[in-house]
């Protein structure tokens, strides 16, 4: 969409005990709002720590407007973080906080000769004011100039946060999951407060965060990462839609995912019955995994269904039932507006473009099945909650 | 439930009473009164006569805070910066001779200062009192340092350290790093990351660390007597010769007593201003 800013080329980073990263290539445009997603350990932290400038690669390079910067520290980045507690100076009130950046004056350089010399200069108090009230303004929290840090709300610190590392102008802002410690509530004004300050300013935003919902709602770009590694990069349509295994597929919202056999191009070959769908380009009789997302499927009468199976479980989720469905041994979920009773035999329909074929992956067979339906409903329960970031503990 | 809790400390507030309380009543009482109790501003006047044993004892007093803070605080630093190998042994280091008796301690500082001590007879064994004798044409056999400010300096120093240490230890160990990369992170150098986010931050410790340091040095009497040779007398030692002395006048004492604890007080409270203050001024 536009110019690419950030480059990552073969990253790697290695502890004695670990690979934290697994080659790394990655992009970043201008303007762009990106987002690492992933489950914790995956290595998405990290990847914004080698961004801003706190971690090195063990090797690979970070490109920054083509220019490498692997060794560059982070106080000459023209990138600004907001960490996962905030990091609020306690010793300073709001205003002070905000303008920290600002009092340690702006890089001026020279050009004499062929030869650039870097000096800071001092900012004048007048142009300090004016920046640090037009960025409280920007992020609602005019009047607050004097309180302290400690009389905030954790919203409010957020949102100092947010106005500290965004005075300086950078050209990037670095979000470490900041709307972790919010409430539900508060985390989806945030969000749209996020994305309307991303446009506003007009900067990249690379946001890391463990939640789907939250990066598909706010992301020009996702990339979806596991065990150090990058398992897709895409607009969250594709990601939705089009996941590549089935690590994303389970990953980025509910799916049933289904052994399958490629009998010839677009037609899919299910629990010994062949479905037309809308992916080619596999070898005939290939082994594939089949996603079909909950939404997806239509319940038709036992006798009309392509496939029967018996109802299970029903849970009401005041949109829709979440509606367990056995066919053959292995459990669907299906989100249906209708109620259909436990025990009822139902018939489904798939339309081709309701069928999403994967080639195998190592993934393969570890996710997609309800049958442990309610232990799954503790993961998603859990799903706020996330243990310390394993990768926070290596400190350079 | 409330209440019954407060209960519970009850043996503190009566230990705190008949040792605390009480004790500085009868300060007050001893100090506007005669030895036939009635009451006097005499021990107060007749203090004017002690102004240089005051003077110097808030000097010396002051001079090893100082000297506690430039060598606690860059050894504290280090401590927390450094890995846990480090930390245990410099730990170590400061604790083990707080395990040791402290007048024990401050006797063998004595015998390490001695005119014919380990010191000088290091220096000695070097040729050191050779030499300059040779170039200077003097003819010294020893540094002299019982007697001297120094001594009792050095004793202050010595068996204070460990308060100045541990409680800007405590306060670095616990700093969330976080800050300090956020400090980065918004263009701030190593230097400015210390000067703008760990100093003030570590302020408390600091206080804490002077002023334990700072009180026992002003009052206390076995090291200027062990390492001062009786010639470097400070308030300690006047006090304790009222009591217990041959110029016995616990009246006076217990004024001597209580200025002290008076300017303590006042030193201590502008110090804290003063550390707010500060917390103030770095803000702006």
């Amino acid at each position: 969409m536009s110019k690419e800013l950030i480059r990552l080329k073969d990253c790697v980073m290695a502890y004695d005990d670990g690979v934290v990263l697994d080659h790394i290539n990655l992009y970043i445009n201008d303007k762009e709002f990106l987002t690492l997603l992933g489950p914790s350990g995956c290595g998405k932290t990290t990847t914004l720590r080698i961004i801003g400038g706190f971690l090195s690669p063990t090797s690979g390079d970070v490109l920054f407007d083509d220019v490498r910067i692997n060794h560059v520290p982070p106080h000459k980045r023209e990138v600004n973080t907001v960490f996962q507690k905030y990091a609020l100076f306690p010793h300073l009130n709001v205003y002070e906080n905000v303008a920290f950046g600002l009092r340690l004056g702006k890089t001026v350089t020279n050009v004499v000769n062929g030869k650039s010399t870097a000096k800071k200069v001092k900012i004048p108090e007048q142009e300090i004011h004016e920046r640090v009230m037009e960025m409280l303004e920007i992020v609602n929290l005019k009047g607050f100039e004097k309180r302290s840090i400690s009389a905030l709300s954790g919203g409010q610190q957020q949102r100092v946060a947010i106005a500290r590392a965004l005075v300086n102008r950078p050209k990037v802002l670095l979000l470490d999951e900041p709307l972790g410690a919010l409430d539900m509530r508060l985390r989806k004004d945030m969000q749209n407060e996020l994305k309307r300050i991303q446009q506003e300013m007009g900067i990249t935003f690379i946001y890391v965060t463990h939640d789907q919902e939250e990066a598909l709602a706010m992301s020009d770009t996702v990339v979806v990462m596991d065990g150090g590694r990058i398992q897709q990069i895409g607009t969250p349509e594709d990601i939705y839609n089009e996941p590549k295994n089935a690590f994303v597929a389970d990953f980025i919202g509910e799916s049933n995912i289904i052994d399958g056999i490629m009998r010839a191009d677009e037609v899919v070959e299910i629990f010994n019955r062949k479905f037309p769908c809308l992916d080619k380009g596999f070898a005939k009789d290939e082994p594939v995994d089949v996603v079909i997302r909950p939404e997806d499927v239509d319940i038709v009468a036992e006798n009309q269904g392509q496939l029967k199976g018996t109802v299970t479980s029903v849970t009401f989720k005041g949109v829709h039932y979440d509606t367990i469905v056995d066919f053959y041994g292995f459990k669907w979920l299906i989100q249906t507006t209708e109620f259909h009773a436990v025990g009822t035999v139902i018939g489904i329909h798939l339309d081709p473009d309701a069928i999403h074929v994967m080639k195998k992956s190592e993934y393969s067979g570890m996710f997609g099945d309800y049958s442990s339906y309610s232990e799954e409903y503790e993961e998603i329960g859990d799903a706020d909650y996330e243990p310390e970031e394993e990768e926070n503990g290596h400190e350079e | 439930m409330k209440n019954k809790r407060s209960l519970l400390a009850i043996p503190y507030v009566g230990w705190m009473a008949l040792f605390v309380v009480a004790p500085i009543i009868m300060v007050v009482i001893y100090a506007f009164t005669t030895a036939d109790f009635s009451v006097t501003g005499e021990n107060f006047t007749r203090m004017s006569t002690f102004t240089v044993i005051f003077t110097r004892s808030f000097k010396l007093a002051i001079i090893a805070t100082l000297v506690c803070l430039l060598i606690g605080y860059p050894l504290s630093y280090a401590m927390a910066k450094e890995g846990k190998g480090f930390q245990r042994v410099a730990m170590l280091l400061i604790m083990l001779p707080m395990w040791v008796n402290f007048l024990l301690r401050t006797y063998s500082m004595m015998s390490i200062m001695e005119n014919n001590g380990l010191i000088n007879q290091f220096f000695a064994a070097i040729g050191l009192f050779d030499l300059i004798n040779h170039v200077f044409g003097t003819n010294i056999q020893y540094f002299k340092m019982i007697g001297t400010q120094g001594a009792v300096v050095v004793g202050m120093v010595y068996n204070y350290l460990p308060f100045m240490v541990l409680p800007i230890y405590s306060t670095l160990i616990k700093m969330d790093n976080t800050l300090l990369e956020a400090a980065q992170d918004l263009g701030a150098d190593t230097a400015t990351v210390f000067r703008k986010v760990i100093l003030p931050l570590s302020l408390p410790g600091i206080l804490s660390g002077v002023t334990m340091v700072f009180v026992p040095s002003v009052s206390t009497f076995a090291i200027s007597r062990l390492l001062g040779g009786g010639i470097q007398m400070l308030l300690g030692d006047l006090i304790e010769q009222q009591f217990l002395g041959g110029a016995y006048n616990p009246h006076l004492g217990s004024a001597i007593a209580l200025v002290m604890m008076v300017i303590v007080v006042a030193c201590m409270w502008v110090m804290n201003r003063f550390g707010e203050g500060e917390e103030q001024a770095v803000m702006l």
